[in-house]
């Protein structure tokens, strides 16, 4: 799993005010390379929860992203390749997905996530 | 199963995807080629401007990623969802590009509002009227599916959902759910004369009253290629199942036919969304004297 679906995903459990972003506790994270394409980082940022992308990179021992972002800085070819890097290339492939609020823990494995509910969650 | 008869009155999806069947979609070309020629015609409803730009796209119901395949040979970079975790292993085989997620639909898309440029779906949302467990509610299922497809989109985004509906109430089902969630857009039929080639198409759209694209096949022509779908005559289906029905009550169940099994009936009737069905009174199911 990328930190961009991570930063798309949030808990459906019923009944819970505090949804977003899920804790990551990872025990396997692997690289692999993707295409650097800035156009689609740029199309890709006024839709990304800065604050939980960093969150996300830190637990999983990426390093380099500021912890904060302006526009300007979407130009920048040095910072463009530390955002696609922690974006698109880092993937969670086993861990589990912790929900901020109840703590439950949905596991990830093989990079897949299992966000399948129990009948008294939905 | 019995070649064409639905897959969906066998078994749930995440037990009738099971291994064997997931492994089908690796070695039957006929699959693939049926999979990537809706998934080109869906991609092609989903008119993504023409502006080179990558987008972000969903596949709902992604299963071994034949549809993500397409997604990506157009160079765009998607998300797909699944319940079966035996068809997302095979997706993992065929090193499909997109993430995946093991997650049913019907408990509502986990996204968060207005992340995605468009939604596919080859043929997974009629699974959503199935009513599998005692707890299943296909409307409540339809709505949370629907309600949170519409708030992932971004504005003006689309979705092509594909499905095989089992009767035209319940594609219209599927579609008044879809309008009541927000969506504009509607349903577009190609190859509407053929009974094989016959494709349903949901158009949704998020914020914009563009017209419906036209459907193929207008004219009563068939396809060029063999992307066809055999369902079983339904004439031929019925009967057999009635008979299978008829040996297996005898058997197992002498007095299964009486008022509490059509009264259990016609409640799973009214909860998979069904409008006539008739009352129950006292007259349902009630015996007949024997005249002569």
């Amino acid at each position: 799993m990328k930190l961009l679906t991570h930063n798309m995903l949030e808990c459906r459990i019923k009944g819970i005010e505090n949804r977003y972003p899920f804790v990551i506790e990872a025990s396997q994270v692997d690289t692999v390379e993707q295409d650097f394409d800035p156009d689609f980082l740029r199309h890709m940022y006024p839709r990304l929860e800065w604050p939980a992308l960093k969150a996300a990179a830190d637990s999983l021992g990426v390093t380099g992203l500021p912890t904060s972002v302006s526009e300007d800085m979407l130009e920048d070819e040095e910072f463009l390749k530390v955002f696609h890097h922690a974006l698109l290339e880092v993937v969670l492939i086993e861990g589990f997905l912790v929900c901020p609020e109840s703590g439950r823990k949905f596991p990830v494995s093989k990079g897949i996530p299992n966000l399948l509910l129990n009948e008294d969650e939905v | 199963m019995v070649k064409g008869e639905r897959p969906e009155f066998t078994a749930p999806p995440d037990i009738f995807y099971n291994d064997t069947e997931a492994r089908k979609y690796t070695t039957s070309s006929r699959m693939e080629n049926i999979q990537a020629s809706l998934t080109q015609r869906a991609l092609e409803l989903l008119a993504l401007p023409d502006d080179d730009q990558v987008k972000l796209l969903l596949d709902v119901g992604c299963g071994s990623g034949l549809s993500g395949q397409a997604l990506t040979e157009k160079g765009h970079v998607w998300m797909g969802f699944d319940i079966s975790a035996a068809m997302l292993d095979v997706a993992l085989e065929r090193e499909a590009e997109g993430d995946l997620c093991l997650h049913d639909i019907g408990q509502g898309l986990p996204l968060r509002a207005g992340k995605f440029d468009g939604a596919i779906s080859i043929s997974a949302i009629q699974w959503l009227c199935n009513a599998d467990t005692k707890a299943a509610d296909p409307r409540k299922r339809m709505r949370a599916f629907f309600e949170s497809l519409y708030g992932c989109l971004a504005r003006g985004a689309r979705a092509v959902l594909q499905f095989y509906p089992q009767n035209t109430e319940q594609a219209h089902m599927l579609t008044s759910a879809a309008m009541r969630a927000g969506f504009s857009g509607g349903l577009v039929v190609d190859f509407p004369h053929s009974t094989r080639a016959k494709k349903y198409f949901l158009v949704l759209m998020v914020g914009s009253a563009t017209p419906l694209p036209a459907a193929e096949g207008m004219e009563g022509q068939e396809p060029a290629d063999g992307s066809q779908v055999n369902i079983i005559n339904r004439k031929q289906q019925k009967r057999r199942k009635l008979n299978h029905a008829i040996v297996m009550d005898s058997a197992r169940h002498p007095e299964a036919k009486g008022k509490g099994w059509i009264f259990k009936k016609k409640d799973q009737m009214r909860k998979k969304g069904y409008t006539a069905v008739p009352p129950d009174t006292r007259y349902t199911g009630r015996k007949r004297k024997s005249h002569f």
